[in-house]
């Protein structure tokens, strides 16, 4: 796996017919750093605003327009039909790969998000207050910025779902930009819920649609539309994919969140809320619309839900008395104009909504620009407050109008041209056999968009000027109006010249996105067709309506409407309320109940998966039966029990279990399992010692508490989990592998491929190793929380204020620390590390091994603890527990990361024979080094936990003994 | 020995899960160690069992029996100390933080809780 472009046949940078590129440009105009370049941006401005604002505004324009400018340096290729790739290996292995793909629709839109960002940023720079975190207010659109420029430039889908998951959670830090307002955390978690469930349903729809097309490339999936359309789970993908791009895009029933969302900075709404996020789904339609257009399926989703989102939009935007809401409905209405042509599935309907996309992003963030402009200046955005302010604010007037004029569709502006062509397109589309229906519906909602872009005009700019502003408005500096200014510019010469502005960037959407080659006419007069009498009528028709505003403002007033946040909160409350209703029954604090729950649930669904099959007795030969493993397992099956019904008494409790865990380490014995016997008897010594530890505080006695009923319902839930695990058991030993294990294989290579006989040790350390080296760290960890949990104690509080008052329950022992026992201990301590030492040597070959050995020391080390005392111990035991856990992890990693250095996987290991003279022959192999890092670790960790619990006695009074015993010999006085 | 070794594990795991469902601290632990000597014993069972084949590599040896299982289990009860160990740890804490080693938490004690966070 590389990270890295392969050289070779491969090339990374493959150009399709364009023309060739010297060989040191390419790299810099690849696709992938153009989509990089805006997150490299996102750094900067946090740390630029220490230099101040000026400096974090062109940190941040600076990489756009880097990008911009790389971007530009391939548009020649990309007129010239050419597709510019980078292929970047990520994951093959499930496809998912970081390949970039730069054609007509990704440099149109790529164009159009860092085009209109360099403009927001300007903007930004001067809407902020002093109060903005202005850092933090660039990262964040530069996050934003360079997650959109990854969806519109992605060739693999899945590389595109990474993408487009990003834009949802930048824009939530974009729409909660003001943290202090509630309406702007609401605002932003809604957008987030509403995106984020179709972003969800996308990535569902795009592995149905990967897996049709074989590929999860685009470059594959756009040629594979027979296959695509003719699969089954053609409409499951269709739907799945449509669901994460309406909701994106604002369609309706999915619009109420985009309103809400402009509760944030105003620059936020005028690139995500009109130029860049909500034509993520525009987009990523019309991406797709080689491979899913032309069904019925589609038109009747796409193209119904486009017209009735441009009419719901539309008619709510008129009577918005809020500027941004009027603006934002009426981006929702004019997304599903575009979202209506996509659905059409004709070409040249496609190419139309590629020449809206562009109209629509240059006039509607010209208007939020303007709207900001409007309520920073007068401090209210409420037409009912506004009005009159061509005299006092003469710029923002003509920049206002000339967008508002070009969202009516007014000649000679730009979008006049587009609105003319998507009434043409309407004409020939028949909707359920009804001809008339959609160019009636179509002129309808072009009449209703005149009507609001002229009240945006009339009831702001318009009438006579008041008094009663909340901030005496007027022109701001020339910084501030620059960016809206260029935007109407680019309305009116789009307009006036369209060819020249706007042909040759259709030419190549539209290529891309029915790929066939288009050619548009642009132009403003086509002669007295059907479309231009509709187009009239909606302009004139707009005025009409404009003149009984009024009335009809009452009437709409008086109308229920549906609140879209209130049935929001309600579905939302409900369904919360629905969780914490079913958690709360299945798990009301009582550990008991939720334990019983689950483990009937298990044993239910077993017994369920059980019955759904045949059962057929299995026929393998087993082991024989001999007296001595009959013995074994009466002695179990009577400990067991006793263990049950005597389990009050805590102390006894502890002996069976110990003896429970002997016959277990027997039956490894037995069993063929040398190691396993080794581990399980050691660990069982340290097990038994902690708990004895930790018994000392607890009480010595369990009252019996529950009744004999719920005694009774946990006796038979346990027999029938018992008798369902037994036979299991017994019927999984009772027949052979179903597949041929993989056991042979350790087998024949643990001594010529590891080195070493004892083939449990050589997986271990060798073949499983990684595995091991995490079981190390968890190992580590739990000693970690163990020691941590004890500081906690003991730092002060009630469990400290509980061991400082401790009054043992039974009297002690007069001699706590009795000469034989410390005598002994201290006797064994050194044939004890020998034992460990030999058992670690002999590991790789012999049963034993870093583990045993680790536990084996430690016992050694914890007699001495309980013999002559805690305090007696610690300060004669010089190495800290901690510094052994991590030495012991750091061999294991040092061990691992020098097959690096030969050019082998981590933990790669390599062995080989030694003779020194005096000794035998032997062998020295780097898993004997591993090995010593997994003993020094478990001998850490172990001693970590047992010297933590001994803490807390001591801090409950154990002396520390200033002398080796309680009673010295040498000492006659004593 | 199938039936044997079969019979332990639910004997064991039936054990486990009663002293699991117990209310206070101590059993608990206790039953979570029963409990993971049948889910050792399990997995090793899963290899299928063998006598006097141990997995140690020899040119007289008449066969092995599964080493992988066993390597699994190995490191399974080194974990399984560890994790007895943290829960000893916390049942110790938590009865000397409160005087009390029950693990349900007090029905009347939990709405007041929940009160006072509404």
């Amino acid at each position: 796996m590389s990270f890295w472009p392969k050289k070779g046949k491969d090339q990374p940078f493959r150009r399709r017919p364009g023309r060739p590129q010297k060989d040191w440009i390419a790299p810099l105009m690849s696709p992938a750093l153009i989509a990089a370049l805006p997150f490299l941006g996102a750094l900067l401005p946090g740390l630029m605003i220490r230099a101040g604002r000026d400096a974090c505004a062109l940190s941040a324009a600076f990489f756009t327009g880097l990008a911009l400018l790389m971007l530009g340096l391939n548009v020649p290729t990309v007129l010239a039909g050419g597709v510019v790739e980078t292929r970047i290996d990520w994951l093959p292995q499930i496809g998912l790969n970081a390949n970039f793909r730069l054609d007509g629709l990704g440099l149109m839109f790529a164009g159009l998000i860092l085009g209109i960002g360099l403009l927001i940023i300007l903007y930004a720079r001067f809407y902020l207050s002093k109060a903005d975190p202005m850092g933090q207010f660039f990262t964040y659109l530069m996050l934003f910025q360079g997650a959109m420029v990854g969806i519109v430039l992605s060739d693999n889908i899945l590389l595109l779902l990474v993408f487009w998951e990003l834009t949802s959670l930048s824009s939530f830090l974009l729409i909660g930009y003001w943290k202090h307002l509630p309406e702007g955390r609401q605002g932003a978690r809604m957008a987030l819920t509403v995106t984020g469930l179709g972003g969800l349903s996308m990535i569902a729809g795009m592995l149905i649609l990967g897996q049709i097309a074989g590929s999860y490339d685009l470059s594959v999936i756009l040629t594979q539309k027979a296959a695509i359309q003719s699969s089954p789970l053609y409409v499951p993908a269709l739907l799945l994919i449509l669901l994460g791009c309406f909701t994106k895009s604002a369609q309706f029933p999915f619009h109420f969140w985009l309103p809400r969302a402009m509760a944030a900075p105003t620059p936020v709404s005028a690139y995500l809320h009109s130029a860049t996020m909500v034509k993520a789904g525009i987009f990523l339609m019309a991406r797709l619309w080689p491979v899913l257009a032309g069904t019925e399926a589609w038109f009747y989703i796409v193209a119904t839900t486009g017209l009735v989102t441009l009419l719901v939009g539309a008619k709510i935007a008129l009577f918005k008395d809020d500027l941004k809401a009027l603006l934002a409905y009426s981006t929702v209405s004019h997304l599903g104009l575009i979202t209506m042509l996509l659905g059409f599935g004709t070409a040249e309907a496609a190419t139309v909504a590629v020449f809206h996309i562009l109209n629509h992003a240059s006039f509607k963030a010209a208007l939020f620009m303007t709207a900001g402009i409007v309520d920073h200046e007068a401090h209210t955005r409420n037409i009912r407050r506004l009005g009159g302010l061509r005299h006092l604010m003469p710029i923002t007037f003509v920049i206002g109008t000339i967008g508002a004029l070009a969202m009516a569709g007014i000649p000679p502006l730009n979008g006049f041209l587009s609105k003319e062509m998507m009434l043409e397109e309407t004409t020939h589309v028949v909707w359920a056999g009804q001809a008339w229906l959609v160019p009636l519906l179509a002129t309808i909602g072009a009449l209703l968009s005149a009507a609001y872009s002229y009240r945006f005009i009339a009831h702001v700019f318009l009438g006579p000027v008041r008094d009663d502003y909340p901030h005496k408005p007027h022109d701001p500096g020339l910084g501030f109006w620059a960016a809206p200014a260029l935007l109407c510019a680019i309305a009116v010469v789009g307009g006036l010249a369209p060819m020249a502005l706007f042909g040759w960037i259709v030419d190549a959407g539209a290529t891309a996105v029915t790929g066939e080659a288009v050619h548009v006419h642009l132009k403003l007069w086509h002669g007295v067709t059907p479309a231009l009498w509709m187009s009239i009528i909606a302009l004139l028709g707009g005025l009409v309506v404009l003149a009984a505003f009024a009335p009809l403002d009452r009437l709409w007033l008086a109308a229920p409407k549906p609140d879209a946040k209130r049935m929001f909160d309600g579905v939302v409350g409900g369904i919360r309320r629905a969780s914490l209703g079913m958690t709360d029954r299945l798990h009301d604090g009582s550990m008991s109940r939720a334990f019983a729950i689950g483990t009937a649930a298990m044993l239910a669904a077993g017994l369920w998966a059980f019955l759904g099959g045949a059962y057929v007795p299995g026929t393998r030969i087993g082991a024989p039966m001999d007296p001595l493993a009959v013995a074994g397992w009466l002695l179990l099956v009577a400990a067991t029990v006793a263990l049950l019904f005597l389990h009050r008494n805590r102390l006894l409790a502890l002996l069976l279990l110990g003896i429970v865990g002997l016959i277990v380490s027997v039956t490894f014995a037995y069993l063929s399992a040398p190691d396993l016997a080794l581990t399980q008897i050691s660990v069982e010594v340290v097990t038994i010692i902690l708990l004895l530890l930790a018994l000392n505080f607890l009480p010595k006695e369990t009252p019996r508490e529950s009744s004999p009923s719920r005694r009774g319902r946990d006796a038979v839930l346990a027999g029938a989990v018992g008798l369902a695990v037994g036979a299991l058991a017994y019927a999984l030993m009772t027949r052979d592998f179903a597949f041929p294990s993989i056991a042979a294989f350790h087998i024949d290579n643990a001594k010529p491929g590891g080195g070493g006989t004892n083939i449990v040790n050589v997986i271990l350390v060798d073949f499983r190793g990684y595995d091991t080296y995490g079981e190390l760290t968890v190992l580590g960890i739990a000693a970690l929380v163990i020691h941590a949990l004890a500081e906690a104690l003991l730092k002060g509080g009630a469990a400290n204020d509980r061991l400082l008052a401790w009054k043992p329950e039974t009297p002690e022992a007069g001699d706590r620390h009795p000469m034989m026992l410390v005598v002994v201990t201290r006797i064994l301590l050194p044939l004890i590390l020998m034992v460990g030492v030999f058992i670690f040597l002999r590991g790789h070959n012999q049963p034993g091994g870093g583990f045993v050995a680790g536990l084996v020391i430690a016992i050694g080390f914890v007699m001495q603890y309980m013999a002559s005392g805690f305090g007696w111990a610690a300060a004669r035991m010089r190495i800290d527990f901690h510094v052994l856990i991590a030495l012991g992890i750091l061999i294991a990693t040092a061990t691992g990361a020098g097959a690096w250095f030969n050019g082998l996987p981590f933990l790669t290991s390599a062995y080989g024979y030694v003779h020194l003279p005096p000794l035998e022959e032997f062998e020295l192999a780097t898993a004997a080094l591993f090995d010593l890092g997994v003993f020094l670790a478990v001998l850490g960790a172990v001693m970590l936990a047992l010297a933590s619990i001994s803490r807390l006695a001591v801090r409950a009074g154990e002396t520390v003994n200033a002398r080796p015993f309680d009673i010295d010999p040498s000492d006659r006085r004593g | 020995m199938e039936l044997l070794v079969a019979s332990a594990i639910g004997l064991l795991t039936a054990g486990g899960v009663y002293l699991i469902l117990r209310l206070r601290t101590f059993p608990v632990i206790v039953g979570l160690s029963l409990l993971s000597y049948a889910v050792n014993l399990f997995i090793f069972a899963s290899g299928r069992l063998a006598i006097g084949l141990p997995p140690i590599w020899s040119k007289t040896a008449a066969g092995y029996t599964d080493p992988l299982v066993q390597a699994l289990v190995l490191t399974a009860i080194v974990i399984s100390f560890g994790m007895t160990a943290v829960i000893v740890m916390m049942g110790l804490g938590a009865y000397l933080e409160a005087g009390d080693d029950r693990i349900d938490i007090d029905r009347s004690a939990a709405e007041e809780n929940e009160d006072a966070r509404r």
